[in-house]
């Protein structure tokens, strides 16, 4: 039982001691040796982010500054344009906007969050894919921009209702930022990059700070009694109670925009008829898609009895029909819904909310509704 | 009455010719929070080493295997309806359910509490 051989040498973030004297179970994550949860459990970490605040180590993800050799923030914005169908040209300074690096079929290379900062760009990117995200950006546009991995910075997340009074103390601008607004601030006296955003469904920030002041700030921030620091079990069922997607998972190298329910993050400019419609990779499938639809589609899932249908989670049309119709490719346990939740792909015509399919988990066939998502309602300061 | 374990931390206590079983307070430690368990049918015949019961935490699904073989006479109802009594009682009021034990030599190769201990010792430096 949940025993790993360490076959690689695992990297550490840098509040990789706190964790160990804050008695976090350490686990092996995209490379990195990672909290999975700490004493209290998952559980109750899951329900302290949504009632107070939460703290997470996300220092393994990739942190990449884009600039423009010409040096005209113009010209990183449309470069960045060649490799994902955002609008990154509209991005106001100061401000952040969720984007996918996609291939030649239409599918997703990773997902990342781009962020203005003036005379340059700041990607975030997930850990298992930032050496391939790195490798792209420099096949790609080294002809007009700097690519430069910022491997000296940690990462953490505050998230959750508290969040706000909590980076109040050490950072007086935090309550005038409004949801996805991004730039540089001084956290505690520290050079840091603070966004307003997450991957939990509630209020928060991620500070980039760099390695060295890493664990002072995560102690400050952890000094109000609101705060417990959390791992990466509860940040998979927080996510998954906000329906968003986790790389590798609900979306990957073979699954579109538009199947993926992503099209919210296409912007107008970027679509047929746009001013700069098309012009990253796999343009015509994913454009065409826009147009005509695609032919499976990402759903929430709701199962209607207590057990868990979990990823890889075979989906049926009925409970007799020996064909596969799709599959769930993130489910468990919601603790704030005190039931299990689930998303998965099912060919477009079932993706209705209140239309049911069907699991095989464990040799039985479990009904689900197709749900809508959030599961949770955000509750984002917009 | 015989209390004894197995190395994939389940507990069973002899009573004659009936065995109540569950899983061991290490084995609940180390799943963390229980969301959801299935039991098996009432009737079953189970055979040693099948899956007889499902775990399962916010994060995975264990298997519970049957230790022994024999027919499923009786299941705990209360920790279908509070698998968190799991984490609270595992060894007590968590039973998961008896059978009637149709071969008493395979209770030869489980351990004792001792033993038992011994084991999970082991498993926790390994796991660390």
């Amino acid at each position: 039982m949940l025993l790993r051989d360490h076959q690689t040498p695992l990297k550490r973030t840098p509040l990789h001691a706190l964790h160990v004297s804050l008695g976090a179970k350490m686990v092996p994550f995209a490379g990195y040796e990672m909290p999975v949860q700490y004493a209290t459990g998952i559980l109750k970490e899951h329900l302290h982010t949504r009632r107070a605040a939460g703290l997470f180590d996300v220092s393994h993800m990739g942190q990449i500054a884009l600039r423009a050799k010409s040096a005209a923030p113009e010209d990183v914005a449309l470069a960045l344009e060649r490799l994902v169908p955002q609008d990154i040209l509209g991005l106001a300074k100061g401000r952040q906007r969720y984007a996918l690096f996609t291939n030649e079929i239409g599918g997703i290379l990773d997902d990342l969050m781009v962020a203005n900062f003036g005379d340059h760009l700041l990607l975030v990117v997930n850990a298992a894919c930032k050496d391939a995200d790195e490798a792209h950006l420099r096949a790609k546009l080294s002809d007009v921009c700097v690519i430069e991995p910022l491997a000296n910075r940690a990462l953490l997340a505050l998230q959750g209702p508290k969040a706000e009074s909590v980076l109040a103390k050490y950072c007086v601008d935090a309550p005038k930022m409004r949801f996805m607004d991004s730039g540089r601030r001084t956290v505690a006296g520290f050079d840091c990059f603070v966004s307003r955003s997450g991957y939990t469904g509630e209020d928060g920030y991620e500070i980039s700070v760099p390695a060295e002041q890493a664990e002072e700030l995560a102690r400050l921030l952890l000094e109000s009694g609101e705060t417990q620091p959390i791992g990466l079990g509860a940040r998979n069922s927080l996510r998954l109670e906000a329906g968003l997607c986790l790389y590798g998972h609900d979306i990957d190298a073979t699954t579109t925009p538009v199947e993926a329910a992503l099209e919210w993050s296409v912007q107008k400019s970027r679509r047929a008829g746009g001013t700069r419609a098309g012009g990253f990779p796999g343009a015509e499938t994913i454009l065409a898609q826009f147009g005509n639809g695609a032919p499976r589609r990402r759903v929430g899932l709701k199962p209607e009895g207590p057990a868990p249908v979990r990823e890889g989670a075979a989906l049926f049309v009925d409970s007799i029909s020996s064909e596969q119709i799709g599959a769930v490719t993130s489910g468990g346990f919601g603790p704030t819904l005190n039931a299990p939740v689930a998303m998965g792909y099912v060919p477009t015509p079932f993706a209705n909310v209140g239309m049911k399919v069907f699991a095989e988990v464990r040799g039985r066939c479990l009904p689900l509704n197709i749900a809508p998502t959030p599961f949770v309602v955000n509750a984002y300061k917009r | 009455m015989t209390t004894l374990f197995t190395s994939d931390h389940e507990w069973l206590r002899i009573e004659g010719d009936v065995a109540t079983i569950g899983i061991t307070d290490y084995a609940q430690s180390q799943l963390g929070d229980i969301v959801f368990v299935e039991l098996p049918k009432v009737g079953r015949a189970l055979k040693k080493a099948e899956a007889a019961a499902v775990v399962e935490s916010v994060k995975a699904a264990s298997d519970v295997y049957a230790p022994i073989s024999g027919e499923v006479l009786e299941v705990n109802e209360a920790v279908t309806a509070e698998p968190a009594l799991v984490n609270s009682d595992a060894g007590g009021k968590a039973w998961f359910f008896k059978i009637r034990i149709s071969d008493k030599s395979e209770l030869t190769g489980l351990m004792d509490e001792a033993a038992y201990k011994a084991h999970t010792a082991c498993e926790t430096r390994k796991n660390k």
